[in-house]
């Protein structure tokens, strides 16, 4: 679904990644953890194709970045932003609509199963009934998951999500994380950049993680995200708990 | 969110508070015309003084007036999502300063009304391409620079225009405050802005959709497929030419081109492919209402209209603004 190789990102001074070779298949999920200003952000819009690699090359499933044509490139990922932002009012529904610009033609209109689609993805992320609600008038928290029901009823096969997590209280982090298991249990293939390692070991199969230098790791996350690794990587000593079933890190 | 068939209903709905709008244009004025003389002159058969008051002063200061209403209103709402901003209006980029240079220039050297025309358009591009330049110099088309430039490129026209009334002198200082206001009666023909007014609707009919997506963000619009830089350099020169069409008719009418569609928003949502269609009708319906009132508030003398739209528009934007706080910001 996603291969890079020989990917070079870098964001002002910062090297991001160097040389980096990765290839995620339907039904696998990665996850990205680093450093604030590491350029996980960077390197996730870079893989969407939203902002150009400094080098090597990008395909999203057969689809060379950059993509000459945005909406079959659209049809196959799917990107939610770290921050949500909207000048003008709009009503939930017609927000996750949005999702659906990617298969509709240019005059076509909206369908009753396109409406079905949007109302079954609010529905998946717990805000069923509020399709008729202003976005503005929703907090933070359900805003987030508003975006998150827009990139459910874009359904891609690949879906690349920025900090996911941020806005939503602890019930919701969870239910959110279930649903991209739900997606990857599917056959889709996830990508998401998260800050705890925690959950990045219950919910994801492999891990990357950015050093800040260039310097990147990626393997599958048991082997990747270690006490030892961790601590490097945020530079503070943190220590791993095997207590209540699923493993937990702790900073010392 | 419309769907198509309620869409249509809508538009249909203003199209006959248009020919209503249109007909009441018609029917009022210093000089009585009976209704009956009105529509036999409108279907042809008229004759006498009220008939060639209606077919060949009243019927085309109403239609231009239609189509410099229209021609506002669809620019504004395409600015609006150009820049991301509810509260950005046509002139906002500097197209009205710069055709207000030209105009007021080709009025100071005493040229006959085709150059004072000429000269609006021209003044009107050569803002529309400096801020072009100027805001696409790097490439990145940030809504902020293209805000920016255009804001300066306007009050340096603001500056040139202020420069020509002071040196003007006191005979034409009225003809040049009316252009500057904005004045039905200077329109000559109303086909020329009525045909740019149907082919701007053509050509951004297509890109509403993608539209819709701009206004909800460009990271989002990019994500969904959109070329974002295509998209705002279609917007810009759409908007700017339909601007440019209305000001080259009429001078630089204020406030239509920002009311209207806000208006339109609060009433059908920001659904662009009602939108534009809706608000280009609205602002057809408005204009030659309040160039009616122009014309006869005062009877016989006559007001240019751009100080009743301002007068009508200014208490009409706060009573909105002050109802619907958050609906707009």
């Amino acid at each position: 679904m996603l291969t890079t190789a020989a990917l070079d990102v870098s964001i002002g001074s910062v090297d991001v990644c160097r040389r980096l070779d990765l290839s995620l298949a339907r039904g696998e999920s990665l996850a990205i953890l680093g450093r604030n200003g590491a350029g996980k952000s960077t390197l996730l819009a870079t893989l969407a194709g939203l902002r150009p690699a400094q080098g090597g090359r990008i395909a999203i499933a057969g689809i060379e970045l950059p993509a000459r044509d945005g909406r079959a490139l659209a049809a196959q990922r799917g990107y939610l932003a770290q921050q949500q932002h909207d000048a003008f009012a709009t009503e939930v529904l017609e927000a996750v609509l949005a999702g659906r610009h990617p298969h509709l033609s240019r005059w076509e209109w909206e369908s009753a199963g396109d409406r079905r689609i949007a109302e079954q993805a609010l529905a998946t992320v717990g805000l069923a009934g509020v399709g008729s609600r202003p976005l503005h008038t929703l907090s933070g928290g359900e805003r987030q998951r508003v975006a998150l029901a827009t990139l459910l009823a874009q359904q891609p096969g690949l879906y690349l999500l920025d900090e996911p997590l941020t806005h939503l209280d602890l019930n919701h982090q969870i239910a959110t994380l279930e649903i991209l298991a739900g997606l990857v249990r599917d056959g889709a293939a996830v990508v998401a950049v998260l800050h705890d390692p925690s959950l990045a070991l219950r919910y994801f199969a492999r891990a990357l993680l950015l050093f800040g230098s260039g310097e990147s790791l990626a393997g599958p996350a048991p082997e990747v995200l270690t006490a030892a690794n961790l601590s490097r990587l945020y530079g503070h000593p943190l220590r791993r708990f095997d207590g209540a079933g699923h493993p937990v890190f702790i900073p010392e | 969110m419309p769907t198509p068939r309620r869409a249509l209903l809508v538009l249909l709905l203003l199209l006959l508070l248009a020919a209503a709008s249109l007909l009441a244009a018609l029917l009022a004025g210093s000089y009585a015309v009976a209704p009956g003389v009105v529509f036999d002159a409108l279907l042809g058969n008229g004759s006498g003084v009220g008939a060639e008051v209606v077919v060949n002063l009243r019927l085309p200061r109403a239609l231009g007036a239609f189509a410099c209403g229209g021609l506002l209103a669809l620019a504004g709402a395409l600015m609006q999502v150009l820049l991301w901003n509810p509260l950005a209006d046509p002139y906002v980029l500097g197209i009205s300063g710069g055709a207000g240079v030209g105009a007021l220039a080709a009025m100071l050297l005493g040229l006959p009304l085709i150059f004072i025309h000429g000269g609006a358009f021209a003044g009107a591009l050569a803002a529309m391409l400096l801020v072009f330049g100027l805001a696409r110099g790097d490439n990145s088309w940030t809504q902020a620079r293209l805000l920016l430039t255009g804001v300066i490129v306007a009050a340096g026209c603001g500056a040139a225009v202020a420069l020509i009334l002071s040196v003007a002198p006191e005979q034409k200082l009225h003809g040049m405050l009316f252009w500057l206001m904005g004045d039905a009666g200077q329109i000559v023909s109303p086909w020329p802005p009525l045909a740019v007014l149907a082919a701007g609707l053509v050509a951004a009919l297509p890109f509403a959709r993608e539209m819709n997506l701009l206004a909800r963000g460009e990271t989002l619009a990019a994500t969904l497929g959109v070329a974002v830089p295509r998209l705002r350099a279609v917007l810009y020169v759409l908007a700017s030419l339909l601007t440019a069409a209305a000001v080259t008719s009429a001078g630089s009418i204020g406030f239509i081109g920002l009311v209207v569609p806000h208006l339109m928003r609060l009433l059908l949502g920001t659904d662009q492919r009602l939108l534009l269609p809706a608000a280009a009708i609205a602002g057809g319906i408005l204009l030659p209402l309040a160039d009616t009132l122009a014309r006869t508030v005062v009877a016989p003398q006559q007001l240019p209209v751009g100080v009743l739209t301002a007068l009508i528009g200014v208490p009409a934007f706060l009573f909105l603004l002050t109802r619907q706080p958050r609906a707009s910001a």
